[in-house]
């Protein structure tokens, strides 16, 4: 289990260590594709195939609804402090988003946003994080079921999550839209063309849902294969057994980073869907919420103020503007105390991972073998959608 | 009646420490404690799903089932669209699991026999293989057999354009799944159909007739080819003579995948083979405890009669055998039917699958669709399980 704070994972801990007995035995069975999958997934749970952790966890999640005493619910933040760690969860692996290094800790777009929320809480600890791998069909699960506090796993917010399963969705964080990707040879330039094609779509996920009113819509007939992981779906597609993958068109970036020959690979122009992406907390605890909220809109302030990881101490000792300071709370405002945080919140925040932007840089940006504008997730002074709430 | 009231001694007056230390009353206290205990759990678990959900917020319900699905299925049987319903989209799974199933129990049990006396013949080269098979496919995890055969299948054939069409068109293997060709029901072929349905009957007439007739003559006709006429030929000459109104619809390439044709995807065929050589194995080991669990006197007293071999097999040992191999054969039909929920691991949509899976993650009804799926297995099981004990009683020893 890859837990940064080193407690032994609870539940998902035994979950995972049961999940990865029978895959060691699979990695020697067939080690072409998995070798592929274990390189993609960098080292993510070392080779432990998603499958068994998912029935697990919903049986699990089910299990959770019917045996916990109190599902935390009244003050997520105090059980927070109590356990001394965040529990996060987060995408089974995902180039760029979500990620394990080489010594196994929990990386990018994603997880950075954690750090940044365990260091708001835990005074600039940003490893007092537990992250708990989730896919598209047993997050929500994970999440109701209290088995995580806050879910940071592209998810993209929608009406009937918001409403009908009862989360809270923090602000968007990554503005994004369903693509679809098809190999060059293939002579595809148009989603419109793709009449009969076989898909690959993750399921669990509004990608597929979008698919079938897409194609519906368009008149056009498709042969849709499930799968559970992104991974999975690029060993599919990358065996020729789809002829396009559809996702949103970060993942599809992300996803095509990770193949020996990107270029023979192309992003149709058709951007089929709305993707806010964002984090989320359980419906019903408003300073959680809160506090998810904030935490990312002081980092989009920060960038906004140009406030870095690296200047933010000098920033907090010599500013004279009076929105630095607040944020980060060179004056006695009180906003850290509001949240049920230290005043330092924010600062801490900053300093866990940097500001919005060197997150956004440092995990999927242009230099990063992802390689994704900013586009629609630049600051809205640059053209872009990304507009934070004053911290006032 | 004195006598006895003496012996007793004088009665005692009841006492609670009786509940206790009389054994009269202790085994029906333990079970009264027992089921209060039970009830209390289940009670607890009850009211605690009842808490948890109003913490929640959540409603327990099944209409979210007449709301539409909005997804798409790649394998259904019936009409089904992404603005159906999710029960439809619900019964397009439990038929994936059905068929599955169905077939997977067919295909276990051939092969499961033949490994199984296979495993007893006299050829060393043939039992220690069929030995090497059991040994191999009974002790690896059935989902690592099922995701090989997917990694196989979708790995090793080639896409549908690179794809050879072999038999001229009566099977192209790909990487997405087979394709063979579809029969095409002209007008002519209820004709056809009916008179194979009396050919039926005409078979079934006339093995009862030969048994009959064996009974009173001795004499012994030869039943298995005469019935194989009667079935093939009238059918076989009423087609030509109709004018073939059963044509075949042969697969053909066009655009990405194949169009016509039967298609066989590649999903269904890995967990199809998959589940049934993995149960197959368990069936094998069935069959040959039930065979060595014949005495040799049996069949030596069979030969000593002068039957042939495979009369012996068929007459003696295998009626015998038989009521020791069918109730474990039961139990591997149910664990393979509820090993086929492992579909989703190669994108088979059965029940577990759309119901259990994508409708539950839609809907968010986590509670609901996990009971109808238990509800549905269960059932299932249920069913195989009666069915089978029927047979059960039919081969099993009359006693007299």
């Amino acid at each position: 289990m890859q837990s940064s704070t080193g407690t032994s994972g609870e539940i998902t801990g035994q979950t995972a260590l049961v999940a990865c007995a029978p895959m060691s035995i699979s990695t020697a069975a067939f080690p072409r594709t998995f070798l592929r999958y274990e390189l993609f997934e960098q080292g993510n749970r070392k080779g432990c195939y998603p499958m068994k952790t998912k029935l697990l966890s919903l049986a699990l999640g089910a299990a959770a609804i019917a045996m916990t005493g109190t599902v935390a619910s009244a003050a997520t933040l105090d059980d927070v402090k109590a356990k001394g760690f965040l529990q996060c969860g987060v995408s089974t692996g995902f180039p760029g988003f979500a990620f394990t290094d080489d010594a196994g800790n929990w990386q990018g777009f994603d997880p950075a946003l954690c750090r940044a929320m365990a260091a708001a809480i835990f005074a600039g600890d940003s490893n007092a994080v537990k992250f708990t791998p989730t896919t598209g069909k047993t997050r929500f699960t994970a999440l109701a079921s209290g088995e995580v506090d806050v879910l940071a796993r592209n998810t993209t917010e929608t009406f009937s999550r918001d409403v009908d399963l009862k989360f809270t969705f923090g602000p968007v964080n990554y503005y994004d839209g369903q693509g679809f990707m098809v190999r060059k040879s293939l002579g595809v330039t148009s989603a419109l063309n793709l009449s009969g094609a076989t898909i690959c779509v993750q399921t669990g996920t509004t990608t597929e849902l979008n698919l079938a009113d897409y194609f519906r819509a368009n008149n056009m007939t498709y042969e849709p294969v499930p799968i559970e992981t992104n991974a999975e779906a690029q060993e599919k597609y990358l065996a020729n057994a789809c002829d396009a993958y559809t996702t949103d068109a970060s993942g599809l970036s992300a996803t095509r980073s990770a193949f020996e020959a990107p270029n023979d690979h192309m992003i149709l122009p058709e951007i089929i869907s709305k993707e806010p992406l964002g984090p989320l907390v359980r419906q019903g605890d408003d300073q959680w919420a809160d506090i998810l909220k904030w935490t990312l809109l002081a980092l989009i302030t920060a960038e906004e103020k140009g406030v870095t990881a690296a200047n933010a101490d000098e920033m907090k000792a010599s500013s004279t503007d009076p929105d630095i300071q607040r944020l980060l709370g060179a004056t006695e405002d009180g906003f850290g105390a509001m949240l049920g945080l230290d005043n330092d919140w924010a600062l801490n925040a900053i300093k866990a991972g940097g500001n919005y932007g060197e997150i956004f840089a440092k995990y999927l940006g242009t230099d990063t073998a992802v390689g994704i504008e900013r586009g629609l997730n630049a600051l809205y002074t640059d053209g872009g959608l990304m507009y934070a709430a004053p911290i006032r | 009646m004195s006598v006895a009231a003496e012996l007793d001694g004088p009665a005692e007056p009841f006492r609670l420490s009786q509940l206790f230390y009389d054994q009269r009353y202790r085994s029906i206290t333990l079970q009264i404690i027992t089921i209060a205990v039970f009830m209390l759990m289940v009670s607890w678990l009850v009211t605690n799903v009842i808490q948890n959900f109003e913490d929640l917020g959540k409603t327990f319900g099944f209409d979210f089932l007449w709301q539409p699905a909005s997804y798409d299925i790649n394998q259904k049987l019936i009409e089904y669209s992404s603005v159906s319903p999710h029960w439809k989209a619900a019964i397009v799974g439990i038929l994936n699991t059905l068929v599955v199933a169905f077939l997977g129990c067919i295909l276990a049990t051939i092969i499961g026999v033949a490994v199984g006396v296979a495993r007893l013949s006299k050829n060393w080269l043939v039992a220690k293989l069929m030995t090497v098979f059991i040994e191999a496919m009974r002790n690896v995890p059935v989902l690592l057999w099922i995701l090989l055969a997917s990694t196989v299948f979708s790995s090793a054939l080639p896409s549908p354009r690179q794809a050879p069409v072999m038999l001229g068109g009566g099977f192209v293997p790909t990487n997405r799944g087979f394709y063979v060709p579809a029969p095409v029901f002209n007008d002519g072929s209820i004709i056809l159909g009916i008179i194979f349905i009396a050919s039926i009957i005409g078979a079934f007439i006339f093995r009862r007739w030969a048994a009959a007739r064996q009974a009173r003559t001795g004499d012994i006709l030869p039943v298995f080819r005469i019935t194989m006429a009667i079935l093939i030929l009238p059918v076989f000459v009423m087609f030509f003579l109709l004018g073939m109104p059963i044509g075949l619809e042969l697969p053909e390439l066009q655009g990405f995948n194949f169009q016509g044709g039967l298609y066989i995807r590649s999903s269904f065929m890995a967990l199809w083979l998959a589940l049934s050589f993995y149960t197959a194995a368990f069936i094998a080991e069935n069959v040959r405890a039930g065979i060595q669990a014949i005495s040799n006197g049996q069949s030596e007293a069979a030969y000593s009669l002068g039957l042939p071999p495979s009369r012996t097999m068929n007459l003696v040992i295998l009626p015998q055998a038989l009521r020791i191999i069918i109730p474990p054969l039961i139990s591997q039909y149910l664990n393979l039917t509820k090993n086929s929920s492992l579909a989703i691991a190669v994108g088979y949509m059965d029940v577990t699958g759309t119901l259990g899976g994508i409708t539950l993650n839609q809907t968010g009804r986590e509670m609901e669709c996990l009971l109808l799926v238990m509800g549905f297995y269960l059932i299932i099981s249920l069913l195989i399980s009666g069915a089978m004990n029927i047979y059960n009683n039919s081969v099993s020893l009359r006693e007299r």
